[in-house]
Parts: structure tokens; C-alpha cells; sequence
């Protein structure tokens, strides 16, 4: 039955998937396979643009999740996708060994710069792949576990609970910032050699970075929607219309909250560790407001509560982005904004709402209800 | 005669110069007794060349009592003090160009510019300097300004000798100034302390229990280090004791103060938004923005006004007022209107807004940070005690904010539209049903936050510099004081934005600043655990 669910009523998700599944064979192949001559070669740099968007879309599922079926408005989904990140850069900074400018065996070069003398002991471990990938997941849900854990638990919702968690990544930019913390201070990790004894400016080893990035997020998309489509799911977007209501008919609203939350924030570890790889860098900028809120406009972008909509608003912004920063550097703080304002004044459920309701011309959405009655609106 | 011996006796042999001046100055007809007062003999023997003479006409000069001593013999030290060549006048010269302007020391009338050839400067050696030092020091004490009289007891505490102090004592029987007295106090109880009988010292002693000056201070050290006798050592022990005990309180009371300043400028830019956020259930996320607003107006109007600073400053908290009032009553009308009922929206949109006001200062004034000058009657700082001052700047803000209260608590309970906004506030409906026009107090309420908030940008104006970032750093500090306080009560976010303020200094000096922001943060979190609606929570039936 679950099964019926998953893919029954998803056009948009099934082309996604199909597409991701495509993109992850394809563009690898033709990128190492061509000749750059060619007219179908992806260069590397574009190759490597695209699988830092689709780590992106992967962090914005993960806030559509929280956001779209929860109701939750979190403005610091950076935290744990910078986190993530930084316990990926931790492990490639382990990597490069006696390799830094200083070469010291054991220390990274800006501990040394530092006159430190010892690893710090939260540094011990990361020259495994396998503990650095399980703190990829631990450390950003354990935050999220304890965070939620006391501000769900005491129903602080609505604006408060987005405000809470702004200052949350506030804080954790502040504290990363600082070069006592031992995670590099403002110039964060960066020189990375190699993953897994794969030279990392390979094109060999950027192209198995962006088949992982493609395969995650096709199996993030289908997780979320495994979600969404079960018992949990429906909760949850009860409890997004009418929470109260929901408390009432005996449902433990903290825990469903709970444990969506910690797994959407886990979700974004992951995108933060496939990020760092092949961006090469990772400093306490990720953990800025703005980079927060940012992707929560590429969610409303591509419409909320539909999941791939969340991919396309990612792909769609991010790329718009690049190109304008490149060629019109003031105008893109401008666009920005205008974008936050007009899709929340005109489109509501972004262009994905857009496309649908040029094909059904039916009825509303099955799962989106109007917004919640709350006061009239003058 | 004169003009044929002057030049002559001032060229060649300076020994009898001295005596041979005076001998003329006697002979002189039609300058009557000008060789009996001291002062003019000290004149005529600055002329001479030796050193000696020199000496004795300083202190002739300094024991002259006459009202002129004192420049001459600061020019003297400062080596402005020239005799002209011809006519062997003292003169007081400032280099002007490659010429000297030159005053006559005695009339004190400008004698116009001449050439340095004319001018023969006095000379002095290093030991002459140390004389006049403390020749002029003296005559401070005697000063008419009590507070010339007071540094220079200050300055003679590090080279007391027997001899000051007796000069002290006198002068301590006829001083009026109580501030002037307390000094001379010390100054004689520092020189006790030195003193080789013990009994001396431990009378001395007595006197200096709680004194805040630093000299003090240093000298018990000392005094513990070096004395001898055990009774003395203790009872020594004991006095620096209690002044180490005044110095800890008064350190409490400027961290205080510096709490109360920095909260007090959480307080202007939290309430503002305490007001929309409790009033319309609105997060105006571009309300650091409107604070970002009000800087730049004092920043644009002190260019328009360049002579005058404090008329500037003075303008442009009415006109900030309004230039954010009037674009938060835009925003209110072309977006927010729409988005009424659905607060998560309305941050999203406000947030746009925000960037879009960021990028376009940027663009209009630069990126770079600008610097707002402060008025005169706002620097400079009140001296408590010799180890706690208050800075001007922060107790005007402070003022300000008491001011910026009021009015607005006095608007929001006593004025027609305070008794609308909040029946809005408590129950929309029904007071739609009364009659209120709600959008028009919406908009009013957005206009009146807005404005609050460019006053508030106004006062960050004079403490740090105006840049297009400076909202942003205030907007989660405001919302973490509007959280703490209880939305929608002003009390509370007085006591909220205060209270944050005095914890986030006190933690500093053990914390850091960083970490006493996260601290403060986790607090917070906390403490909403326990009172979800803040401090003082929102009476009323409508959720904000």
C-alpha cells in the first residue's frame, strides 16, 4: 500500500527521479568518454557547478520537508548542512597528512600557524571515512534532537520557532568564526587533496562525486517521500493545518515533529558533505541568516510541500545566481529580494503551482489546503 | 642714553651685564621706583648669560606675584622668550613662516613681525627647565581656577619632600574649594606616609581609608613591601583593603553602566518592533533596515549642515522619524496589506524587502562604513571618582531612550490612537464592530514602529559607524529581547532589552563576547520553557 502511495499521483516526482538517474550516468560519461571537440562534452567546471546545485536541492527537500508538511519555518537549515560539511572538510583536512605547507604529520597547517601543539580531542577519529560519515548524519542531528527537543516541547511555533532557529545559526556562525573553536577560524578548512585516495581535482573523482550527489538525491527525494506518503506524513500535515486539533485527537505532536525535523536535518548533513568535496571549501559564511533563509526562497520558488518542487526552485535560483553575480554583481541582492517578495505576494505555490494549474485547470491541490484560518485578511 | 648703551651692554661681556642694566635702569629718569619690585629685577636679569642669574630672576619673577610672571616664564620653558637685538626688549615671539610675530612680554601688545636676525632668544639649560617646572607648578597652587590648583597638587604627589609639604599644610588652612582641600589631604597624608617616625605613618594612615587615587594606591603597596614595624604593616593592610573593596564596587557600577547603555540601545531598537510584532502579529524582518534608515538620515543631513553638528543631530531625529516611518508605511501598504493572517509569509516578504533596502544604500552611499560625528556637548565623560567615569555619548542615549519611552507609552495609554491600536490589538473584530478603521491603525502602528525604529538608528549613529550591514546586526538581538520580554508590552521590552544588556556585560570579561551572546542565546531558549509567552505575557484574546 505504501508502495501505491510512493509513486501513485507523483508525475512530477517520477520525472525527477528518472531524470536524476539519468543525469548520474550520462553526464559523468560524457564528460570523461568525449573529446572536449565535442558537442555534447560537459566540461568539468560545469559538471562540478551541477553537482554543487543538486547538493543544494538535496538541503532544500530537507527544509520543503519541514517546511512544507510541518509547518516549521526554519530559517537555520545552514547550521546543519554547514555542519555536515565541516565533519566532511575535518576528514579531508586529516587526509592531506604531511602534505600542508608546514608538513606536519598530525596537525592541520592552520593548528600549527596557531602554535597548537595537539590535536584537539574532537578532531580524533576523522582520519576514518566511516566515522566522519557517521558524524555527517550525528552531529547535525543531535542538534536538531536537542534544539527540537526543548522548543517543541514547550510549543513555541510560528514566527518565534523561525526566529529561534535564525539565532541558532547566528550563534554557531559567531562561535565558528572564533580561531580558539579549532575549526580554522574564518578561513574555515580548505586545500584538500584527496577522498578516499582519490586525487580530488581528478575528473575521474569529480565525476564520482556527482553520480553520489545525483544518487542522493534521487534516494533523499524518495526517502522524504516515503515520508510523506505514510501515516506519519498525514500527521504531519495535520498538524501544519490545524495543530491544536491534532494534539487533540490524542497524537503526540512533539514527537512527530520531533523525529521529522532531526531526519531533515540529517538530510542536510549529507548535502553539506557531498557540498564541501567538491566546492573545496568550507567556512562559517555557510552558517550566515542569509544563507539560511536563501534556500527557504528557492523552496517557495519551486513551490512548497511538493518535494521535487523544491529541486527545480534550488536548480532555478541557484542558477540564476551564478549568472548574476557574474554579470550584473549589484542587480543580484536586488533580484533576491524581489523574488522574496513577488513569489510570496503573486506565487504562492511557486512555478511547479504555476505549471499545475496550467495542465489540471481543476479543483486545488489534493494536499495543500488553503492557508490556516486564523484572523480575516482586510 | 639708552638707545646708544642698551645694544652695547647686550653684545659683549655678559658678567657685569646684569649689574650695569640695573645701574641704568636706576639712572633712568621718568621710571619711577622700576628697580624696586621684584618682578622688574627679575626681568632685567634674565638678560644676563649665566645660568645663575637666570635662576635668581625665576625666582624673583615667581615670587613677584604679578599677573605676567606666569606667561613669561611658561614661554621661557617653552622657548618662546626673545630679547630684540636693538633695543634689548623682551619680547614673547611665534614663528610665523620664516618670520617671528612678536609681543611684548611686559605690555602684552602685538609688536608685529620681525626678522630672526633681530631676535636674541633666552637660553635655558636642562636644570633651568626642572626649575621652572616646578617654580610654575607653584604658582598653580596658588592659581585663582581651582582646577589649576588641583593638578597641580596632582602633579606634585610623585616629588613630595618635607619642604612641599609644609607648603601644603599652609595653603590647606586657606583653600575654600572642598575638592581642592580633599587633595591637598592627600598629598599631605602620601608625604606622612614617607615620614621615619611610625606614629606619623599610622596617623597618615588613618587618613587614606576608601581615597580612590591611584598614587595612594601605589604607595601602600609600597608602604607593605618596605615597612618594618608590624602595626603599621597592618594597619596599612587594612586601609588597602578597603580601598581595593571601593574600587571592586565602583567596577560593578560601570559594568552596570555600560549594561544599561547597551541595553538601552536594544531597548530602541527592540520596541519598535515589540510594537508592530504585538500589535499586527507582523515580523518586520526589515526592521533593522528602518533602524539602518535613520543612521544614514543623520548621516546625510550632518553633510547638509556641515558647521553645525549638534543642530544636525538635533534635526534629524524628527526627520529619520519620519523618512522610516514614511517607508514602513509604504511597505505596509504595498505588500504587508496582503499578507495579513499569514506571518510566515509576511517574514519571507519583509526579508526581501530588507535585502532590497540593504542593496540599494549600497548603491546610492557605497559600501563603505561611514562616520557620523558627535556633537561637543555629547563627548566627554563625568568623572565620579578617580576610577569611574561615565562617557558623555551613552548617558545621552540613555537619556534618549528614557525620553523615546515615555512618549511612546505615553502615546499607546493616554492618546486616542494608543486606545485603537491596542483594542485592535486585544480583539480585531470587536473592534471593527466599534468602529475602529483597523487597516488605517494597522498602517498607523506599522508607520509609528517604523519611525521608532530611525530614531533608534539615530543613536546607533553616535556609537559606531553607519554602513549598509549595521540593521543586521541588531535584528536577532531585538527579536530575542521582544521574545524574552513578552510581545506586545512595552514594559516588558524595557526590562527585557535592559536585562539582556547588564547579563551580556557582566558575562564578557569571563565569557568573551562571543560566547556571551551564545550563552545568552541558550538562556533563552530556556527560558521559554518555562514562560513560552515572555516575561510579561499579552493580555487579550487574540493570538499574536
Amino acid at each position: 500500500m505504501i508502495r501505491a502511495a510512493l509513486f501513485s499521483k507523483d508525475t512530477g516526482g517520477g520525472i525527477l527521479l528518472i531524470l536524476l538517474l539519468l543525469a548520474a550516468v550520462l553526464v559523468p560519461a560524457a564528460n570523461l568518454a568525449l573529446d572536449p571537440g565535442s558537442p555534447l562534452y560537459v566540461s568539468t567546471y560545469t559538471m562540478a557547478l551541477v553537482g554543487k546545485y543538486l547538493c543544494y536541492a538535496l538541503l532544500a527537500i530537507s527544509v520543503d520537508l519541514v517546511w512544507g508538511y510541518l509547518g516549521i519555518l526554519t530559517l537555520g537549515h545552514g547550521a546543519f548542512f554547514a555542519l555536515g560539511g565541516y565533519a566532511m572538510g575535518m576528514y579531508l583536512m586529516r587526509q592531506i597528512g604531511p602534505r600542508g605547507v608546514y608538513g606536519n604529520p598530525l596537525l592541520p597547517d592552520f593548528m600549527v600557524f596557531l602554535n597548537w601543539h595537539h590535536l584537539p580531542w574532537f578532531w580524533h577519529g576523522f582520519n576514518w571515512f566511516w566515522f566522519a560519515a557517521l558524524m555527517v548524519v550525528l552531529v547535525p542531528g543531535l542538534l536538531a534532537l536537542t534544539f527540537g527537543w526543548f522548543t517543541f516541547r514547550s510549543r513555541v511555533g510560528g514566527v518565534y520557532l523561525s526566529i529561534m532557529t535564525q539565532a541558532l545559526t547566528y550563534a554557531l556562525m559567531l562561535a565558528f568564526f572564533r580561531n580558539e573553536m579549532g575549526f580554522g577560524g574564518n578561513n574555515g578548512l580548505t586545500d584538500f587533496k584527496d577522498i578516499l585516495g582519490f586525487p580530488l581535482q581528478a575528473d575521474t573523482t569529480r565525476a564520482g562525486l556527482f553520480t553520489a550527489s545525483a544518487l542522493a538525491l534521487a534516494g533523499g527525494y524518495l526517502a522524504c517521500r516515503f515520508i510523506t506518503a505514510s501515516r506519519l506524513g498525514r500527521v504531519c500535515r495535520a498538524i501544519r493545518d490545524q495543530e491544536d486539533r491534532v494534539r487533540f485527537l490524542g497524537y503526540r505532536v512533539e514527537n512527530a515533529k520531533l523525529w521529522v525535523f532531526t531526519f531533515s536535518a540529517m538530510l542536510a548533513g549529507i548535502a553539506g558533505a557531498l557540498y564541501v568535496p567538491q566546492v573545496g571549501i568550507i567556512n562559517p559564511t555557510e552558517f550566515s541568516p542569509l544563507a539560511s533563509i536563501e534556500i527557504v526562497i528557492w523552496v517557495a520558488v519551486g513551490g512548497r510541500s511538493t518535494l521535487y518542487g523544491a529541486v527545480v526552485g534550488a536548480l532555478m535560483v541557484n542558477y540564476a545566481k551564478s549568472f548574476l553575480t557574474a554579470a550584473m554583481p549589484d542587480a543580484w541582492l536586488f533580484c533576491l529580494g524581489g523574488l522574496f517578495v513577488l513569489v510570496t505576494l503573486f506565487l504562492p505555490d511557486g512555478v511547479v503551482g504555476l505549471l499545475r494549474r496550467r495542465t489540471r485547470r481543476t479543483g486545488p491541490r489534493p494536499d495543500i489546503l488553503p492557508a490556516a484560518p486564523g484572523e480575516e485578511t482586510p | 642714553m639708552t638707545a646708544i648703551h642698551a645694544p652695547r651692554i647686550l653684545r659683549p661681556h655678559p658678567l657685569p651685564a646684569a649689574l650695569l642694566v640695573l645701574l641704568c635702569l636706576l639712572c633712568l629718569p621718568g621710571r619711577p621706583a622700576a628697580a624696586a619690585t621684584p618682578f622688574d629685577q627679575g626681568i632685567t636679569l634674565l638678560a644676563a648669560r649665566d645660568f645663575q642669574s637666570k635662576a635668581q630672576a625665576i625666582d624673583l619673577l615667581a615670587d613677584s606675584g604679578d599677573t605676567r610672571a606666569r606667561s613669561i616664564l611658561t614661554a621661557l620653558l617653552a622657548g618662546r622668550l626673545f630679547h630684540v637685538k636693538k633695543t634689548g626688549a623682551l619680547v614673547l615671539a611665534e614663528k610665523q613662516g620664516r618670520a617671528y610675530r612678536i609681543t611684548g612680554a611686559l605690555s602684552g601688545t602685538a609688536e608685529g613681525t620681525v626678522r630672526k636676525r633681530a631676535l636674541r632668544k633666552v637660553t635655558i639649560n636642562n636644570r633651568l627647565r626642572r626649575h621652572i617646572k616646578a617654580v610654575l607648578a607653584r604658582l598653580d597652587l596658588t592659581d585663582p581656577d581651582p582646577a589649576v590648583r588641583l593638578a597641580a597638587v596632582n602633579a606634585m604627589l610623585s616629588t613630595l619632600d618635607p619642604g612641599s609639604i609644609g607648603l601644603l599644610t599652609k595653603l590647606r588652612a586657606g583653600e575654600q574649594d572642598p575638592r581642592v582641600r580633599d587633595a591637598l589631604a592627600t598629598a599631605i597624608a602620601i608625604g606622612g606616609l614617607r615620614s621615619s617616625d611610625s606614629r606619623t605613618r599610622l596617623d597618615a594612615l588613618a587618613g587614606l581609608d576608601g581615597n580612590l587615587n591611584p598614587a595612594v594606591r601605589n604607595e601602600l603597596v609600597q608602604l607593605i613591601a618596605d615597612e618594618q614595624d608590624e602595626a603599621v604593616r597592618s594597619r596599612a593592610r587594612a586601609t588597602l583593603a578597603s580601598i581595593e573593596t571601593r574600587i571592586a564596587w565602583s567596577g560593578l557600577a560601570e559594568t552596570l553602566f555600560f549594561g544599561l547603555s547597551t541595553g538601552s540601545v536594544l531597548v530602541l531598537a527592540a520596541i519598535g518592533l515589540a510594537i508592530t510584532f504585538g500589535v499586527i502579529g507582523v515580523i518586520n524582518m526589515a526592521h533593522g533596515e528602518l533602524i539602518m534608515l535613520g543612521a544614514y538620515t543623520s548621516y546625510v543631513l550632518q553633510q547638509l549642515l556641515p558647521g553645525s553638528v549638534g543642530l544636525a543631530l538635533l534635526l534629524s531625529v524628527p526627520v529619520a522619524f519620519l523618512v522610516s516611518g514614511g517607508v514602513g508605511i509604504v511597505i505596509e501598504k504595498t505588500v504587508i496589506r496582503f499578507l495579513y493572517g499569514r506571518p510566515l509569509e509576511t517574514l519571507l516578504a519583509t526579508f526581501g524587502i530588507s535585502l532590497i533596502l540593504q542593496q540599494a544604500v549600497r548603491t546610492i552611499f557605497s559600501p563603505l562604513n561611514r562616520s557620523v560625528a558627535s556633537p561637543a556637548w555629547m563627548s566627554g565623560m563625568i568623572q565620579v571618582n578617580p576610577v569611574l567615569s561615565l562617557t558623555m555619548n551613552r548617558l545621552t542615549i540613555l537619556a534618549f531612550t528614557a525620553l523615546v519611552f515615555s512618549g511612546l507609552y505615553w502615546i499607546m495609554k493616554k492618546s486616542a490612537m494608543g486606545l485603537q491600536v491596542r483594542a485592535v490589538a486585544q480583539n480585531r473584530a470587536m473592534a471593527r464592530a466599534m468602529g475602529v478603521r483597523a487597516a488605517r491603525v494597522d498602517a498607523l502602528t506599522f508607520g509609528l514602529g517604523s519611525g521608532i525604529a530611525g530614531m533608534a538608528g539615530v543613536a546607533l549613529s553616535q556609537l559606531t559607524n553607519v554602513g549598509p550591514n549595521l540593521g543586521q546586526a541588531y535584528i536577532i538581538d531585538s527579536f530575542l529581547v521582544v521574545v524574552f520580554g513578552g510581545v506586545g508590552n512595552l514594559w516588558g521590552t524595557l526590562l527585557g532589552g535592559l536585562t539582556l544588556g547588564v547579563a551580556n556585560k557582566f558575562m564578557e570579561p569571563w565569557t568573551g563576547a562571543v560566547l556571551a551572546k551564545i550563552m545568552i542565546l541558550v538562556f533563552i531558549i530556556l527560558f521559554i520553557q518555562k514562560r513560552p509567552s515572555g516575561l510579561f505575557p499579552q493580555k487579550g484574546r487574540a493570538e499574536a
